[in-house]
């Protein structure tokens, strides 16, 4: 026990030693994401814009919901699965675009994919921006209750560190995840409820038959990314029907819960392989 | 308690510091002018201390780096790899303030074992001790964003080495000034030349004196000016006690700078002493391997001269 307490100690010693080149690494990212780019940051604020204007021209012309402030609505599914998109995209290069710096010196590897999920984030916080915006021209009112979004963000952001320590280690050995995770992203935004709303499949749910509503209630329990995007929406928009669906407490629950463990399945997975990661890089 | 696990692991006793000084009074076959090493003040203490370490590396048939091949070969029980050793029951001790040149051939396992030192490598078998700040000297940009200047990749590489912001921030001046680069600090270092880039390596590695200094082959590559100054400053290190570990083909810098070396051969230590002695040996060994190569390239063509023959007159005869 005691060899652990001190093990742990070392641990901690040796991030806040690295700290500094993670700040550095961040500011690289942000600062390279842009450079050469007429409007620069604006780009964090404009992109998840016009992309949801877009949606939002197009599904209000094919399917039109009951969803009340639906541009709204888009957006704050939009902006956080595309942060889940790209820094678990970016995370899982993390580890080999650094082998030459990691063939030469010794660094904690963790600290690049930290590094790259986290410059995702800063740039996930610019496009709350662009959510400010939407919200003032849809004449939302805004509450305190606004605020307690910094919950589901933070959850997502447990959440993705452990998905980005997953596929990095598992990238280093199969480099097919690269190509494969853009289509399971894609399945995975089309399980997620974006663009479209659960409501209208509450009902009426029979074990093992394959239909809508028990495709629901499968996303319901078991896609993480429902439970932060819901709580999202609970927490910017007003409480209406269509957000009821699950109680925003289990919400935050069942998202803490998923958060912790693909933290622990990705630190588990990094290190169980990192010592093995110099021989495939 | 790490220790004690150790020991019961390698239960052969490691060789203390004066058995190491014994091997390599015993290895110099004639008395040579003894160079007085700078003595340090400090009575001195092992900083890197490997016992027994071997490095395996698993070479697959083929490289099997996708998940089709993976699964394909694990239902027909095909995943068998080779083994290699690229480093076999190693052991040495280095103790502070000494300087050690690695001699021997491409793929010696030279680059394994200061891997094993700094860290990246852990061994297959064997431990490995390091105690204190290892500085490896890291060509510029290698790592990095080329499309950073040169002033950010100067932090990036100190943070990289541990420093904080604010050290090298305290630093900076004195890292340009020494690789002599200042009007070309906020040029992206991809437009950077390798000497430009070994310049600025060295300037960040050596600025502080880390413990344990190691530098692999990166100085050929700066002009003979810079060349004399980094060995002015590896001096300067030496004489204040830091260790170096110098990697080189180049047989005057390492005759110049190191007093102790050692001689790697597929993966083993051939001879470790005094560096003359062993670089002796392994001109020496170079020198027999050439005659050999000629005398069997000389067998070679006699032997298809004679078959030549044997066929001319062999033609000959049914004529």
């Amino acid at each position: 026990m005691k060899k652990y307490w001190k093990l742990t100690k070392e641990r901690f010693r040796k991030f806040f030693r690295y700290w500094d080149l993670l700040v550095l690494l961040v500011q690289r990212d942000v600062k390279m994401k842009y450079r050469r780019s007429f409007l620069g940051y604006l780009w964090s604020i404009l992109t998840p814009l016009l992309s949801m204007t877009v949606m939002a021209i197009v599904f209000t012309q094919m399917f039109r919901r009951n969803i009340s402030n639906y541009p709204l609505y888009l957006i704050c599914g939009n902006i956080l699965f595309s942060f889940m998109r790209e820094s678990s995209t970016q995370a899982m290069h993390s580890v080999i675009d650094n082998a030459a710096l990691l063939k030469k010196t010794y660094v904690p590897k963790y600290i690049f994919t930290l590094s790259k999920v986290t410059s995702c984030m800063v740039n996930f916080l610019l496009s709350l921006g662009a959510l400010l915006i939407v919200m003032i021209a849809t004449h939302q009112e805004f509450r305190w209750m606004n605020l307690l979004i910094v919950v589901p963000i933070f959850e997502l952001y447990v959440f993705c560190i452990g998905l980005g320590l997953l596929l990095a280690a598992a990238t280093v050995f199969f480099r097919d995840i690269k190509n494969i995770w853009s289509v399971i992203t894609l399945a995975w935004m089309y399980l997620t409820p974006i663009f479209y709303s659960l409501q209208n499949f509450n009902e009426s749910t029979k074990p093992g038959v394959v239909s809508m509503s028990n495709l629901a209630l499968f996303i319901r329990r078991f896609n993480p990314m429902y439970m932060y995007i819901q709580q999202f929406r609970y927490f910017i928009m007003q409480y209406t029907a269509e957000l009821v669906e699950t109680p925003c407490g289990i919400l935050i629950w069942r998202g803490a819960v998923y958060a912790v463990v693909m933290l622990l399945i990705g630190t588990f997975t990094f290190r169980m392989t990192k010592n093995r990661f110099i021989l495939y890089i | 308690m790490e220790e004690r696990m150790q020991e019961t692991i390698n239960p052969v006793e490691e060789p203390t510091p004066e058995q190491i000084e014994e091997q390599i009074e015993e290895a110099a076959p004639e008395p040579v002018e003894e160079q007085t090493p700078p003595t340090p003040a400090k009575p001195p203490e092992a900083v890197i201390r490997i016992k027994h370490a071997s490095v395996r590396f698993n070479i697959a048939g083929e490289k099997v780096d996708n998940l089709k091949e993976y699964f394909v070969k694990l239902v027909k029980r095909e995943l068998r790899f080779k083994e290699f050793y690229a480093l076999k029951d190693f052991s040495i001790v280095i103790m502070k303030g000494e300087s050690w040149a690695l001699i021997g051939p491409n793929g010696a396992g030279k680059s394994t074992l200061l891997k094993l030192i700094c860290g990246i490598l852990t061994p297959y078998r064997g431990s490995v001790e390091v105690k204190g700040e290892i500085a490896p000297l890291i060509e510029l940009g290698a790592g990095f964003d080329p499309n950073l200047t040169a002033k950010e990749n100067i932090f990036i590489n100190g943070a990289v080495l541990g420093h904080s912001r604010k050290f090298m921030r305290e630093q900076y001046e004195k890292i340009v000034e020494f690789a002599e680069l200042e009007d070309f600090m906020d040029l992206p270092i991809k437009n950077y030349s390798s000497g430009m880039r070994a310049r600025l390596g060295f300037a960040v590695a050596t600025v502080v004196e880390p413990d344990i200094l190691i530098i692999d082959e990166v100085l050929a590559v700066g002009d003979a000016a810079f060349q004399r100054k980094c060995r002015d400053r590896i001096r300067e290190l030496q004489a204040k006690g830091v260790t170096l570990i110098f990697v080189s083909h180049a047989k005057a810098p390492v005759l110049e700078l190191c007093e102790h070396a050692v001689w790697l051969d597929h993966g083993e230590m051939k001879k470790i002493g005094s560096t003359k002695h062993v670089y002796w040996a392994y001109e020496q060994d170079l020198v027999k391997k050439r005659k050999e190569k000629q005398r069997r390239l000389r067998l070679q063509q006699q032997q298809q001269q004679q078959q030549q023959q044997e066929q001319q007159e062999q033609m000959e005869k049914k004529q």
